[in-house]
């Protein structure tokens, strides 16, 4: 069977170049026409919502995962005595590529939070002076103490990492992430 | 799945006995029940029986395509022009009026015109036509050349035919006289000529009452 389903049709007995060029927008040949048929739209339609669907429940599961996988192992920081106030220490937790920073804003209070910045994961950088921490790249502000964004494109709050406090010594024991 | 480029329809007019055997299996078909696509017209009503079916004739050029302005009448690779499409066509009945062979039919209750489209359900499925399935003269033939050169030795198949000034050729084809070799027929030639069907009927009866008394 030799069917050709680019084949042109060309009115009026005249070649596809002497042809309007409104000819190329609406062709006379079923296979060049780009016709969306209603039952083809309908069907786009709802398998997309479908997939939107499928995809919350999706987040859900992992996020019920990820409650479920149980306490994050302490690790040790550093000492009391080793970070002065206004002062600031990075660490990683939970593990390698997650780092983080602890920062002691005054003499009782140690706070620390992951550095992702909630843009777009650039290094936020603490400025205890100025009671906040500045994402360089887009000039994002966070609260030095609740890490709430203050300013800038981030609309997230960083990820904060409990602390423990035991003998003199700051344990991490956790990470909060809040979405909102 | 396309038509199979081997089958071609093949019309004989002289074979016509008027039997409205197409037009009912016609209005069968699934895909349009109770409307025939095809039209069984009597070529000169006052004067004689004779009738002709008029399927579409799919042409490779489609007056009816090109004059649509909604852009609703396609054609498939196979060379067959399809029912208008139900959300374009307006019913603007352009094509009932631009067709040279006065094919397509409009439903003005679903505002959409229909036409016959060769049983493209039968045919893509490489069955024969409704109309071809029924006619018990064979007047409406679907198959092979060879077939049909073996079936009608004495005719020959043209798809050229003009309509005024516009010459037109058809994926369907015409059976005619072999001996009168016609390059091309002309559709619109019985409108000049004055019918002279009582005529010829009554020579060929005479003729034949002629012949038995020798």
């Amino acid at each position: 069977m030799a069917i050709d389903d680019q084949r042109v049709f060309t009115p009026g007995n005249r070649q596809p170049a002497d042809q309007p060029r409104w000819r190329q927008d609406f062709p006379i040949a079923w296979p060049q026409d780009h016709f969306v048929s209603r039952r083809d739209f309908t069907r786009f339609m709802v398998l997309t919502s479908l997939a939107f669907v499928v995809g919350q429940f999706w987040i859900l599961a992992r996020n019920f995962l990820r409650r479920r996988r149980g306490e994050l192992p302490l690790l040790r920081i550093a000492t009391v005595d080793q970070l002065p106030v206004g002062g600031a220490r990075s660490f990683a937790y939970p593990a390698a590529p997650d780092s983080c920073v602890l920062v002691r804003p005054n003499e009782n209070t140690f706070v620390a939070f992951s550095q992702k910045c909630t843009h777009l994961s650039c290094a936020v950088v603490p400025r205890p002076e100025r009671n906040c921490f500045q994402c360089p790249c887009h000039e994002g502000f966070f609260d030095l103490t609740s890490g709430e964004p203050l300013s800038g494109p981030p609309r997230r709050p960083l990820p904060r990492i409990n602390l423990e406090i035991r003998d003199g010594v700051i344990y991490a024991s956790g990470v909060e992430e809040a979405t909102i | 799945m396309p038509v199979p480029d081997q089958n071609e329809f093949f019309i004989d007019p002289n074979r016509c006995i008027g039997c409205q055997s197409c037009v009912q299996a016609c209005s069968e078909c699934d895909t349009h029940r109770g409307f025939s696509m095809i039209h069984l017209e009597y070529v000169d009503r006052a004067h004689s029986v004779q009738t002709v079916p008029v399927v579409c004739m799919h042409c490779d050029s489609p007056t009816c395509a090109e004059v649509c302005p909604a852009d609703a009448i396609k054609k498939t690779g196979d060379g067959v022009v399809q029912t208008a499409r139900k959300p374009r066509c307006i019913a603007c009945n352009n094509c009932v009026l631009a067709c040279p062979f006065g094919v397509p039919k409009m439903k003005t209750d679903f505002k959409l015109m229909m036409k016959c489209d060769m049983c493209y359900d039968r045919t893509s499925a490489g069955l024969r036509p409704m109309c071809a399935t029924v006619c018990p003269s064979q007047a409406l033939f679907f198959g092979t050349r060879e077939q049909v050169e073996s079936l009608r030795p004495r005719s020959t198949a043209t798809n050229r035919f003009q309509f005024g000034a516009q010459t037109i050729t058809t994926k369907v084809n015409m059976m005619t006289p072999r001996a009168g070799q016609a390059e091309y027929i002309d559709v619109t030639a019985a409108m000049n000529e004055r019918s002279t069907g009582k005529q010829r009927s009554l020579n060929v009866l005479l003729d034949a009452m002629y012949q038995e008394e020798q």
